[in-house]
């Protein structure tokens, strides 16, 4: 930037209007139409399809953009505000969507509805933005691919207003999938215009919305802050109640709660575990907690090397695991213990049969040969819960002749460490989007070997049962397929499931409207605030 | 003083080093010599007793303190301290108090070790730098200026980061980037020594350069390196619990001071102020008797302050 | 003196292209691989070495030094994966704001530092030069992590004084036009004095904070080069000839004593500039040193060696700064070539 003396001189002659401006602003969003939302970090790329996104772009893909469909809002059973039923789906770009009576395919009506530019949504944008995320690679494609959207030519315009998905087999994830926040849609003109020749266009994507959704990003300061001012032509759901969003980065959970306790923020995500507690305990901010759905703590035991091979050493683990201590000191009462569980059910995540018995645990053992010392591993981005967890662990584990070294790995070679799938032990939490046990299991212990099949766990029966229960369309078949596996993994234990996390997030008394995204991200459409 | 004053970003050792002259070692005994520093500044003395007690935890600690500084309890946990736990308890209900007074020794060790390391490698490489001078001096300026010139707290964070989370990483850390400072004030005193009177007699009597180096200059260059440890122990504690604060370097359970301010630091908001302030008040106390012990050794060093 | 800075600069250059290629060697040993990082979750193999070779990850390291170097010679510093922006662009935006929390700290420090040592010198071995002595130990040996906390706690938690810890502005202030990027001074140039009070408050105790930090080595260096003056035969002189010793304290003695203090404060400055990281991480300050935090956490290579790289040449600046104030400060000194 280079400033002239000219430029210095028309800023300072322009400085008292803008000052004054200030009061005469009579559409400016008030301070009650406004909301503050304090987070740890912001999002890294306003295009949640582009490679790298990090966690929050699925907030931005959200609010600034809409999808054929959304996952349909249920009160919490405790209270407190919304979250979504996996089964059932409504409309937002779409008015209507029917499935072919052969089930493979289904046809989608859209709204009569217009971009942020003022263009008109057309089934060519629809295209264009689903051919996107099945091509551009990385999380998208894989995302896509896991509700079996594989290839553009399973996307067809009809006409301007319809649009059609053809199946490439029967997958009871590929509608739910079409509600997750990767594939929305772009202004499709709008972004090739910009696009330089990017078939993909991804750096101004990166940079700038294309959408429709109901809110627009007003300012974009990475790292700093991101500010969302509502779309008031929005007309895919009703008109949110917020005018302006303020999200800022504030790294420090201390800080963010300090700003929560006194009434200077809104809204936070992402506090620790102590926090929520607190808060919740003092009352004076409310906390909706909802266990996260397909989410589960895990001590993953490598089956293919080192002394976890032995099944009976990791049965071991599962009965010493101080499953109750775990859930009071580390997580501070805000989860579900997962130790315990009676009869398999259709569900996920479900207690498994075992308790803390170190009796048991020590026979188990000596049975397989008695003392010895192993690794466990987790990722330090998540110290604040898995490090009082893992120092639990070793010191139960200490009781039953088994040594553990704790290693706290920087979050950037987390993924790395886990892609070798050598690690004896790792604590991991995985949660999937799509809440169904196969869909959990697929990512954690099929034979795929996904990167999440941190145990490495390779087992023709166990990959029969799960493929059979993802594709199966009778409802009989299906759930003895699930409880077939769930027997198998009780008794296999490649991974310990230890706790079910809740999913807090602190909000002032005078907000309402909290719902629950299985993206985890917060969603301002739905949102009020009080005087 | 121009050209010392050039090696001092590192905050805790901004005071510039007179030049010495050890040409005549002093005559009166050390301990004289010590009881008079410490007569002379009260200061001193305190910190010599902060240094004897911390030496006295390092060494004795583990075996005196209470309770198993890694035994959980959750039952107590985040208790307020009291007559049964002095400092109060952490999240799994361990007694911070023996956690305090355990990390001591690895807290200690870590410094000691880092300043013998830096010492050898730098010492070293500024003595042979400042006696043979050429190219010699020419390569050690350049890597002292070199890692000058890095920021230097991101710097050990990269070496930590880059070749793995373990203390011995955190040591070597810490050495290299303080030895451009070593290197620099030991090539200027083998410098000055290498003319002088003593060198050049041994130097006519037949010995060879390295002897001279080893036998004459080194030795006669060790008190002002001396200070400069003692002066550079501080900042190596700081150093490693700046590291361990930000999650690289000692591992859970490992009690360590720096690495327990920041289990502590998300619990300050709610009150639960003990669990970090304690492990930060241990911290403050040993680097704040650390630099006031590298004040009062060099006085002790160096005559020429008692005037 | 053009020549001779010219010189010295050139002496520099070395340094430079060490930090440059230590600087990378770092980088690319660091542990995690940066295409899986990014990858994101439930990416296939396939994905991750797409990625690999999109970030031109899977060049041999020459290669790979070859283009960065390239990139650099045309003022490209690379793109930040971690804020996905252009570095140089990122710290731009950051580098004023970790000015103005170093030049506050340090003015801070100054204030303070700079009477006490002074005053320890001229009562040496009195009460006050030992409190001296005490207060900037204890100072330095706070860690500022620590401090910073505790001031947070006390100051905005407890007592309710200082504004929440939300990085340089209150949420509903805007910023100033931006000048200098240093937000007293815009909102000062701008006459806005609203917006001058919300970034002070906002300063104070970050700034206090990394001032504490920095008051040991000022008034060590005040206190030990008054007393080199104060010995000096000029200033026996001056009191033999029968000036007032406050006349004698004040003109000739500190005038001439702030020589190697001004040494101090430029490497004082560049210090604090690399090292308040902690103080940043801390305040939620949007300066360089969480930028470069996160982005090592994060095996984000761009930022690193953008961050370091600025840094070794500022270093390298103000080094030269300070050479050349010397030589207008006292003629005596001159230039090494």
């Amino acid at each position: 930037m280079t400033i002239t003396r000219r430029t210095a001189i028309a800023a300072g002659l322009a400085m008292p209007f803008v000052a004054r401006s200030g009061g005469a602003q009579a559409q400016a969003p008030s301070r009650a139409e406004t909301l503050l939302l304090v987070q740890e970090y912001g999002p890294n790329s306003l295009d949640m399809q582009g490679i790298g996104s990090s966690q929050p772009v699925n907030g931005v893909a959200l609010n600034c953009y809409d999808r054929l469909l959304r996952f349909k809002p249920v009160p919490i059973p405790t209270g407190g505000g919304n979250q979504v039923s996996m089964g059932e789906l409504e409309g937002e770009l779409a008015e209507s969507w029917q499935v072919a009576s052969d089930g493979m395919s289904c046809t989608f009506k859209l709204r009569d509805t217009t971009f942020h530019s003022g263009r008109k949504v057309t089934a060519k944008d629809v295209k264009w933005s689903l051919d996107r995320a099945c091509t551009i690679g990385g999380f998208a494609t894989t995302q896509m691919n896991a509700g079996s959207l594989e290839k553009p030519e399973q996307f067809v315009v009809v006409d301007d207003n319809t649009f059609r998905v053809d199946f490439v087999r029967k997958d009871k994830m590929t509608l739910p999938n079409l509600a997750v926040t990767i594939p929305f849609v772009f202004d499709s003109e709008l972004a090739i215009a910009n696009s330089g020749g990017d078939p993909h266009a991804k750096e101004y994507l990166k940079n700038n919305i294309a959408g429709g959704g109901a809110f627009k990003v007003e300012s974009w300061k990475p790292g700093v802050e991101t500010i969302y001012i509502r779309n008031d032509a929005w007309k895919s759901g009703k008109l949110p109640q917020l005018r302006r969003i303020i999200a800022r980065d504030i790294a420090s959970p201390s800080t963010r709660r300090a700003l929560m306790e006194r009434g200077d923020a809104d809204v936070s995500y992402g506090l620790p575990p102590k926090d929520f507690k607190d808060l919740l305990d003092a009352g004076k901010v409310n906390v909706v907690g909802v266990p996260i759905p397909n989410g589960v703590w895990g001590c993953y035991l490598n089956t293919q090397v080192g002394p976890f091979k032995d099944v009976r050493l990791r049965q071991a683990v599962a009965w010493v695991m101080p499953y109750e201590k775990i859930l009071q000191a580390s997580l501070f009462g805000r989860g579900v213990s997962m130790a315990g569980g009676t009869a398999p059910k259709v569900a996920w995540p479900q207690p498994f049969p075992y308790t803390s018995d170190t009796a048991k645990a020590k026979a188990l053992v000596d049975a397989a040969g008695g003392p010895f010392s192993t690794t466990l591993y987790f990722d330090a981005g998540n110290a604040t819960v898995a490090e009082p967890m893992a120092v639990l662990i070793k010191e139960a584990l200490s009781t039953i002749g088994i040594t553990v070294e704790i290693n706290k790995v920087p979050g950037a070679n987390f993924r790395t460490e886990i892609a070798k799938k050598t690690n004896p032990m790792v604590l991991n939490r995985f949660a999937g989007w799509l809440d169904y046990p196969e869909y959990y299991l697929f990512w954690t212990m099929h034979g795929n070997n996904s990167i999440f099949n941190i145990a490495a766990y390779q087992n023709p029966a166990l990959d029969k049962l799960v493929d059979a229960a993802r594709f199966a369309s009778d409802k009989a078949d299906y759930e003895g397929n699930v409880i077939d596996f769930i027997k198998l993994v009780n008794a296999e234990v490649p991974m310990v499931p230890i706790n079910q996390p809740t999913h807090d997030v602190a909000l002032q008394k005078s907000i309402g409207g909290y719902q629950f995204q299985p993206c985890r991200e917060p969603d301002f459409r739905y949102l009020t605030k009080g005087v | 003083m121009n050209d010392m004053s050039k090696i001092e970003p590192v905050v805790i050792t901004a005071e510039a080093a007179p030049a010495l002259r050890f040409d005549a070692p002093p005559s009166t005994s050390i301990w004289a010599h010590a009881r008079h520093i410490v007569a002379e500044n009260p200061v001193t003395g305190l910190a010599f007793g902060l240094f004897a007690l911390i030496l006295f935890a390092a060494i004795f600690g583990p075996s005196l303190v209470p309770y198993d500084p890694l035994a959980s309890n959750t039952n107590s946990a985040l208790q307020g301290p009291s007559a049964r736990h002095w400092f109060g308890t952490d999240q799994l209900g361990r007694d911070i108090f023996s956690r305090v007074i355990v990390a001591t020794r690895l807290d200690f060790t870590i410094a000691v070790a880092s300043v013998a390391l830096v010492f050898v490698m730098g010492g070293l490489a500024g003595v042979m730098a400042g006696f043979f001078g050429g190219w010699v001096d020419k390569v050690v300026g350049r890597i002292a200026d070199t890692i000058m010139a890095f920021p230097l707290f991101v710097l050990a964070m990269g070496i930590v980061a880059a070749l793995g989370n373990s203390v011995g990483n955190i040591v070597l850390a810490t050495a290299i980037i303080n030895f451009p400072l070593y290197a620099r004030v030991a090539r200027a005193e083998a410098n000055v020594r290498r003319e002088a009177g003593f060198v050049q007699a041994a130097r006519l009597s037949g010995n060879s350069d390295w002897r001279l180096l080893m036998t004459q200059v080194l030795p006669n260059i060790m008190p002002i390196m001396a200070v400069q440890m003692s002066l550079t122990m501080g900042y190596a504690i700081l150093n490693a619990a700046g590291l361990s604060f930000i999650g690289l370097g000692v591992r859970p359970p490992t009690p360590e001071w720096g690495i327990m301010v920041a289990e502590g630091a998300s619990f300050i908001v709610s009150g639960e102020w003990w669990i970090a302030f304690f492990p930060g008040l241990a911290l403050m106390i040993a680097v704040f008797c650390f630099n006031l012990l590298g004040d009062g050794v060099r006085d002790l060093v160096d005559p020429q302050r008692r005037n | 003196m053009l020549r001779l800075i010219g010189q010295r600069l050139l002496t520099t250059i070395p340094s430079i292209i060490g930090v440059i290629i230590v600087t990378f060697l770092l980088t690319r040993v660091l542990p995690g691989d940066t295409a899986a990082y990014f990858a994101g979750p439930a990416a296939s193999p396939q994905a991750i070495i797409e990625i690999r070779s999109k970030l031109g990850l899977d060049q041999p390291l020459p290669v790979q030094f070859v283009s960065y170097v390239t990139a650099l010679v045309k003022g490209d510093l690379g793109q930040s994966l971690t804020t996905g922006q252009p570095v140089t662009k990122d710290l731009a935006a950051r580098l004023p704001a970790s000015a103005e929390l170093t030049l506050a700290g340090l003015l801070l420090a100054m204030a303070v530092a700079l009477p006490l040592g002074v005053l320890a010198a001229v009562k040496q071995g009195s009460w006050i030069d030992h409190l001296c002595r005490v207060v900037a130990t204890a100072g330095v040996s706070l860690p500022v992590f620590f401090t910073g906390l505790l001031l947070v706690y006390v100051f905005y938690f407890i007592l309710g004084w200082s504004p929440a810890p939300l990085g340089r502005l209150d949420v509903f202030a805007s910023e100033p036009p931006r000048v200098t990027g240093l937000f007293l001074i815009d909102s000062l140039l701008a006459g806005e004095w609203e917006t001058f009070r919300a970034a002070f408050s906002q300063l104070i105790l970050p700034a206090l904070t990394l001032g504490i930090f920095s008051l040991a080595p000022i008034t060590r260096m005040t206190r030990a080069s008054m007393l080199a003056v104060l010995g000096a035969d000029f200033v026996r002189t001056a009191r033999a000839s029968g000036l007032s010793g406050s006349k004698v304290i004040g003109t000739y003695a500190f005038r001439n004593a702030m020589l190697p203090v001004v040494t101090t404060l430029g490497m004082v400055f560049s210090f604090l500039l690399g090292a308040n990281v902690l103080v940043e991480k801390v305040f939620a300050w949007p300066g360089v040193g969480s930028y470069a935090v996160e982005a090592l956490i994060a095996s984000d290579y761009a930022p690193i060696q953008g961050f370091v790289l600025t840094m070794a040449i500022l270093y390298v600046a103000l080094n030269l700064m300070i050479d050349v104030l010397y030589g207008v400060i006292d003629p005596r000194v001159r230039l090494e070539g």
